[in-house]
């Protein structure tokens, strides 16, 4: 029985699988960007991404099919998931909402929205459209090298901008309030204005990788995005155990950090289709997801734990 | 000359209507003139580190106004007022971002009460000019300027937050119980260092102190608090020839019996 089904097993079929995996990968890297700009710099667990993610994919697909260039539209989703951004900054700055709690509510009303943008509850991308930006046809085209170096080059100009912006005086002060909101405010800083603005551009990529994925895809889908910042924090916590030794302490440490991001959410995938390599019912993805997070997560405290028990 | 500070009447009052109701200022008075170094004693819950921070809005008095330089700043919130005020807090975790590099904290500093834009967050010559003021602490930072904040000691920090209140030669300079969490001899250092820098921009500074040897040694003047309210007032000579044994007198006055349990007494 065991021996069945490691013969049913096919690694040619794995390996077929990788490129589909690292373009998904990418893609969903500048989503969990996304996230670590607001769990890691401002130190605010946003689950707007649930919703904005696919606001950003339904606002891309129909303005898609309105005859909108497709590469056109990504701007367009990046904005609207902006203003998923806004929303939940507003509602904890302006109106005391807790953060976690604001970016539920927004979340959740996002769900109508997003379905108020497509008018049901999934939307698809014509097969005959030309101009996409991404789409899982490039990546077993021919030419599919050229579709991932546009794609790499394409996440390294957001890491760079990233790493830019967050190098200038306005990024300063969101790290600031982020690290220090007290030492922010004694500074001058205005907290509030800096949160809203955080949470703005994080959403804002989150709003384009569902763009983008939707284009990839072929469609967008009222539920694309749940559970997406479960994935976004796997990228970002699996980046930072694997290549958080390497990136301290050299000279752009940050950008480092950020293009590992990506990697991240690479190695994420690539372990997804090898436990759909592994015959798991795709139903327990999102378990395993979880699992995956839950563990990372939790192994720093242990160790530490474990450490200060043995220093008394 | 105008004041450089006018605290009128003001009254704060905590939790009101429970259980926990704490009426932390009971209408304070205190006018500063230019130049000012006044040191703030008193006993726990006397109002001192409350009085600092209605001065720096970390919320809104009940009734009062709070004047800094011509300037009605009562209402402003927190952030708009830092451009009058330098600020250095009891706990050295407060004044700086742990993540942040050194010269990145000074570099915010120093854009306090400017718009914060999409220019470089520092320049090369900014970077100079910290080195050059790292050096005059004395600490051996002026190599480390791009190290993280959170790597240093309890002193440095508060040291670097020292500069980083002075930068922009704030209006006021308010000192809470800066030295507190320091040993004794990097607290010395801190307070040298604090001098140093009011001296050298000629700042107008509070400083809340529970040690009584340091409020009469530093400052050229010297206020008691008690139960919200300003109970005695000192400055030049005769300030200088205070004891710490008349302060205690002051206090034993004031609050009868109960300054025996005081942390007063352990300084």
């Amino acid at each position: 029985m065991v021996l069945d089904y490691f013969m049913s097993l096919d690694p040619m079929a794995l390996l077929r699988a990788m490129p589909g995996t690292a373009a998904q990968g990418l893609i969903w890297g500048i989503m969990a960007l996304g996230v670590y700009i607001t769990y890691r710099i401002l130190d605010f667990p946003d689950l707007t991404v649930d919703g904005s993610l696919a606001t950003g994919a339904a606002t891309a697909v129909m303005l898609i099919q309105g005859g909108m260039h497709p590469a056109l539209s990504l701007v367009f989703a990046l904005l609207a998931g902006m203003a998923a951004g806004f929303v939940t900054g507003i509602l904890h700055t302006a109106l005391g909402i807790p953060g976690i709690l604001a970016s539920i509510l927004t979340q959740v009303s996002l769900y109508s929205v997003n379905l108020v943008i497509m008018g049901k509850s999934n939307q698809g991308i014509s097969l005959t459209q030309q101009g996409l930006v991404a789409s899982s046809r490039y990546v077993t085209a021919d030419d599919s090298v050229f579709f991932f170096l546009k794609l790499i080059l394409a996440c390294l100009v957001l890491v760079a901008v990233v790493y830019w912006f967050f190098g200038t005086e306005m990024g300063a002060s969101i790290r600031a309030t982020g690290c220090n909101p007290q030492m922010a405010r004694a500074q001058g800083i205005n907290t509030d204005y800096a949160k809203v603005l955080a949470l703005m551009i994080s959403n804002g990529l989150v709003g384009l990788c569902g763009g983008v994925l939707a284009q990839y895809q072929g469609a967008a889908d009222v539920n694309m995005g749940r559970g997406a910042i479960v994935i976004g924090l796997a990228a970002v916590i699996i980046s930072e155990v694997i290549f958080g030794k390497l990136c301290a302490g050299r000279k752009i440490a940050f950008a480092y950090t950020l293009a590992a991001v990506f990697v991240g959410a690479i190695l994420y995938y690539v372990a997804y289709a090898l436990v759909l390599w592994f015959k798991m019912p795709s139903d327990y993805m999102k378990l395993f997801s979880a699992l995956v997070v839950a563990l990372f997560l939790a192994v720093p405290y242990l160790k530490e734990q474990r450490a200060l028990k043995r220093r008394s | 000359m105008g004041y450089m500070l006018e605290i009128q009447n003001i009254y704060k009052t905590f939790n009101r209507g429970t259980i926990n109701e704490k009426k932390a200022l009971d209408g304070v008075n205190l006018n500063l003139n230019p130049g000012d170094f006044v040191t703030i004693i008193g006993g726990n819950g006397a109002g001192k580190s409350t009085t600092l921070n209605a001065i720096a809005g970390t919320w809104l008095v009940d009734e009062g106004k709070i004047i800094v330089d011509g300037t009605d700043i009562t209402r402003l919130p927190e952030h708009k007022r830092a451009v009058y005020l330098g600020r250095v807090f009891q706990d050295p975790m407060t004044g700086t971002a742990a993540t942040m590099s050194i010269e990145e904290n000074m570099a915010i500093a120093s854009r306090r009460g400017e718009h914060r834009g999409l220019g470089w967050g520092i320049t090369r010559k900014e970077r100079e000019e910290y080195k050059r003021q790292l050096k005059t602490l004395d600490l051996g930072l002026e190599d480390r300027l791009s190290s993280k904040v959170g790597l240093l000691s309890g002193g440095q920090r508060q040291a670097i937050t020292l500069l980083m209140a002075a930068a922009k030669k704030p209006k006021l300079l308010l000192l809470d119980e800066h030295t507190a969490a320091l040993d004794p001899k990097t607290a010395a250092k801190v307070l040298a260092i604090s001098d140093k820098i009011i001296e050298e921009h000629n700042l107008t500074a509070m400083m809340v102190t529970h040690n009584m040897k340091d409020a009469i040694a530093h400052g050229n003047r010297l206020v008691m608090m008690h139960e919200g309210r300003i109970i005695y007032d000192v400055s030049g000579e005769e300030k200088k020839r205070l004891h710490v044994s008349d302060l205690l007198n002051k206090f034993e006055e004031v609050s009868g019996g109960e300054f025996a349990n005081d942390r007063m007494m352990l300084s």
